[in-house]
């Protein structure tokens, strides 16, 4: 630690801190346009310029300068640092004016307007008034993709974007052409960016030249509700912020959590906007002569009480989707113990994942913050830039940082990191165990790749062979770690929804004439046979409401307050932003409405009074934002499971990134982004 | 300096020859395991000069591919250096310094020769001989003016001089670089006129 005085302020910083880290934390405030805390450091903006004594007598960019670049006074006296000083303040204006030189004064039509690093700083920091009478520079507008729009006059050259795609999407999509006053922010000949966390760079960018193309003079930023919530998209539960006007959601923006998502988001997450708005179930609709047609909630009620009614609870089954926050999957299993269903499952893919193995068997056990401590990774059937975009670029970053080993059992993909490809099939896995010595701290992430299939159990028992016995479990450090894909799975194994004693799991229930009555929550993946008389719960006219018998429309993720347990077990929770369309109606209210139908109501009648009866029987869910750890030792039990696993090669379960659930599905712009990555797809295998 | 674009007409595809490929290893060989695209200026100089002193799209591509970068990266390179050159030139590409002190020693008229004969700038002549492009200081000013026509320095440059210079090339007479009024290197011209008694009366 080094003691330095910040405009007079004596302040101990660590020797690798930056001048612009020990500012602010002596609580001085520096503009800044090309530093981001969380890319690498560029120095190009020269925003940041302060007055050092005890460093070299001219205005230092305090981003690029560290501590220990600074050297005490001749009597032993701090270094100092100015932030306030006349050569500080002249420095900044005149940083300012040439910012300004080449930026266009087109603020009033600019979206960025409003929430401007440069329209903020030139008012805090700036001149008053301009001196340049010459012409400004103008720069054609490149195509970068379908997300985000370009307006490249506007561009001030930070090379933010240019980091971000470069390091932490690991794509090294954009890049800087040219020079001097000729440099252009462009990706590649007008190509496409490819990385699943493109949008981000919209968020980065610090002025207005990358916006959100869908977003496209939508709104100012002042007329926003914001909301904030918890994402559904992937499994890893990404805090957002939701932008809402009037009864509409108008964009999603990421927040920060350094424990989740630090502060990127996925494309998924970030542009699902408008399959919010589109292809809406906003009535009931009961099927006639084999067409559906608008019903009201009593007679379509009615109808599914009649059938349940004529059925007994052997021929009746309950899936449950991906998307489904845990109230209604409680209310939902309480209506099925109440009828006497032993027919329920949330594990629509055909997951082998059992709460009967234990809480650890099923949970991201390293935690998603943990991927950083790790020492070496085996990824067991996953594609983690598919299946949590987000994540894996936590285990990029891991790898950035050095001196970690990955390998890979499954399908080969390019990763944005290297890793050894061990083989495709379970036998390469077993190779792997038998050969390998102890990795230090491992991290085993075994994905649905390996698990929905028929020997998914016992590839799950060989991961936890593989944890246990090359140093993945211990007492500090339990690297176990199961990615899941689907947001509302963890917390529907909490809640035990899997088939009781003799039960039918998902892909028994689907065949045609195992069952007379299906209650479908969201469960729009599975395909179910003809037969069953199926009772959909859901919110967009997909595979599952095309199936359905009787419809009744509920909410969404944006439109209910909702407890969703996140792949390492984080319970967080999702806020309501806007009402759901028309008719429809929270999930839980549904089943408490169907449970008066039948004549035996479930025990609550409000959202507070649902959350009581479920803390009260699966209390950590009351934790919100805490992880309920795993016991290391169910690994153990785990690993001794007897184990044959077949030969065919695990094949990831995400074929398309962008339509993986029934809002993507609804959406164009995933639409457009889907049509461009099965085109580079078809490309490459050219 | 202006804008940089690679040029409309690209040809459909570039293959380095056995020879440059086996070059080029060795320039990669020069780095470290894993840094091979240290080696991306050279690549992209071997490739300019296999393709007639241009660097098509295609030759961005292949150095990208060879070098394992992102296309974007090598494509940063090749717009930053003006000594890449993304659209065809001449089989004598002239390279005219108009900086300060060739321009006091006479590099418009050189100019306004060049625009005679050659044309406009960035156009190649119909008989693919000649193009120019007048750029920034060379670093020859005290034989001012001068230009470069491919590899090699032209100095002491006059109207007269320059003209004939392009007549032997075009005819494919050999020419002589450097200066071209017999001067050597940068000797005075003329006689001495400072440091005359280190060097005695001999020297005058």
């Amino acid at each position: 630690m080094t003691k330095i005085l910040v405009d007079g302020i004596e302040v101990d910083a660590p020797g690798e801190f930056t001048l612009l880290q020990a500012c602010e934390a002596a609580g001085a405030e520096i503009p800044r346009f090309c530093y981001h805390e969380r890319l690498s450091i560029a120095g190009n903006c020269r925003m940041c310029l302060v007055e050092v004594k005890g460093g070299p007598p001219k205005p230092q960019a305090s981003c690029a300068m560290s501590v220990k670049d600074l050297r005490p006074g001749p009597n032993g006296a701090p270094p100092e640092i100015f932030t306030k000083s006349p050569m500080v303040k002249k420095a900044r204006e005149g940083v300012m004016e040439f910012l300004l030189v080449n930026h266009p004064l087109d603020c009033p039509i600019c979206d960025q307007g409003g929430e401007c690093d440069l329209q903020d700083q030139a008012l805090m920091f700036g001149g008053d008034s301009s001196r340049y009478h010459e012409n400004k520079r103008a720069v054609e507008d490149k195509f970068i993709g379908p997300l985000v729009k370009t307006e490249m006059t506007r561009c001030i050259h930070c090379t933010r974007c240019v980091r971000f795609t470069a390091e932490v999407a690991g794509t090294g999509d954009m890049g800087a052409i040219g020079r001097g006053e000729d440099m252009e922010i462009t990706t590649y000949l007008q190509s496409a960016m490819t990385s699943e966390l493109q949008g981000n760079v919209a968020d980065l960018c610090p002025v207005g030249a990358l916006l959100p193309k869908p977003q496209n003079f939508r709104a100012r930023p002042w007329e926003y509700q914001k909301t904030e919530t918890i994402d559904v998209m992937d499994a890893l539960g990404s805090n957002i912020r939701i932008d809402s006007r009037g009864r509409e959601v108008i964009r999603i923006l990421p927040r920060v959590n350094d424990l989740v998502n630090e502060e990127w988001i996925s494309d998924k997450t970030r542009q699902i906007v408008d399959g919010l708005k589109t292809q809406r179930l906003d009535r009931p609709y009961l099927r006639e002569n084999g067409r559906l047609r608008p019903a009201s909630w009593q007679e379509a009620l009615a109808a599914v009480a009649n059938k349940v009614r004529a059925t007994e609870p052997g021929r009746m089954g309950a899936l449950v989707g991906d998307l489904s926050a845990v109230e209604e999957i409680f209310a939902l299993k309480l209506l099925m113990e109440q009828l006497g269903v032993k027919n329920i499952d949330c594990r629509q893919d055909g997951s082998k994942l059992d709460p009967a193995n234990g809480r650890a068997s099923y949970l991201f056990n390293a935690t998603v913050a943990g991927i950083e401590h790790a020492d070496a990774l085996l990824i067991v059937g996953s594609n983690p830039r598919k299946e949590a975009p987000v994540l894996n670029a936590r285990i990029r970053k891991r790898w950035l940082a050095g001196n970690f080993k990955i390998a890979l059992v499954g399908e080969r993909d390019d990763l944005t990191y290297d890793y050894d490809y061990l083989g495709a099939g379970a036998e390469s896995l077993l190779n792997f165990i038998q050969n390998a010595r102890p990795l230090g701290k491992l991290l085993v992430i075994v994905g649905q790749g390996a698990l929905a299939r028929q020997d998914g159990g016992a590839i799950l028992s060989l991961a936890a062979q593989a944890a246990q016995k090359l140093g993945g479990v211990g007492p500090e450090w339990n690297g176990f770690s199961v990615l899941q894909t689907a947001a509302a799975r963890v917390g529907a194994l909490d809640l035990g929804f899997v088939p009781g004693a003799g039960g039918l799991d998902a892909a028994a229930m689907s065949k045609g004439g195992a069952l007379d009555v299906l209650f479908n929550l969201g469960a729009d993946e599975a395909s179910i046979e003809p037969g069953a008389f199926v009772v959909y719960v859901g919110t967009h006219g997909d595979r599952g409401a095309h199936r359905a018998d009787v419809i009744l429309p509920g909410a969404a993720y944006t439109e209910k307050s909702g407890i969703y347990a996140n792949t390492e077990g984080r319970v967080q929770l999702a806020s309501r932003v806007v009402f759901p369309p028309g008719e429809a109606r929270e999930d839980w209210a549904i089943f408490r409405a169907l449970s008066g139908a039948l004549g035996q109501p479930l025990p609550f009648d409000s959202l507070a009074a649902l959350r009581k009866k479920l803390f009260e029987a699966y209390p950590h869910f009351a934790r919100i934002d805490q992880i309920a750890a795993g016991e290391p030792g169910q690994i153990g039990a785990l690993a001794a499971h007897p184990a044959v696993a077949l030969r065919d090669p695990l094949s990831n379960v995400i074929k398309d990134f962008y339509l993986t659930n029934p809002i993507a599905r609804a959406s164009a712009v995933m639409a457009d982004c889907s049509a461009l990555a099965q085109g580079r797809l078809t490309q490459a295998a050219e | 300096m202006s804008v940089r674009r690679l040029t409309d007409n690209q040809p459909d595809s570039f293959e380095f020859t056995p020879q440059n490929l086996a070059w080029l290893e060795k320039q990669i060989a020069k780095y470290p395991d894993g840094r091979q695209a240290s080696a991306v200026v050279p690549a992209l100089w071997q490739a300019q000069k296999q393709n007639n002193y241009w660097l098509p799209q295609k030759a961005i591509e292949k150095v990208a591919e060879l070098l394992d970068m992102p296309k974007i990266r090598v494509l940063e390179v090749a717009t930053f250096y003006t000594m890449f050159n993304l659209e065809p030139v001449g089989k004598y590409y002239i390279q005219l310094c108009g900086t300060t002190p060739c321009m006091l020693c006479g590099s418009d008229d050189l100019i306004k020769v060049l625009q005679r004969r050659v044309g406009p700038q960035r156009k190649v002549t119909a008989d693919g001989l000649f193009s120019w492009l007048e750029v920034e200081c060379l670093g020859a000013c005290c034989n001012a003016p001068m230009v470069q026509i491919n590899d090699d320095f032209y100095e002491d440059l006059t109207v007269e001089n320059f003209e004939k210079l392009l007549d032997d090339l075009a005819a494919g007479r050999t020419v002589k670089t450097g200066s071209q009024t017999g001067r050597v290197s940068s000797e005075p011209a003329g006689k001495l006129t400072s440091l005359t008694s280190l060097y005695g009366d001999g020297a005058k």
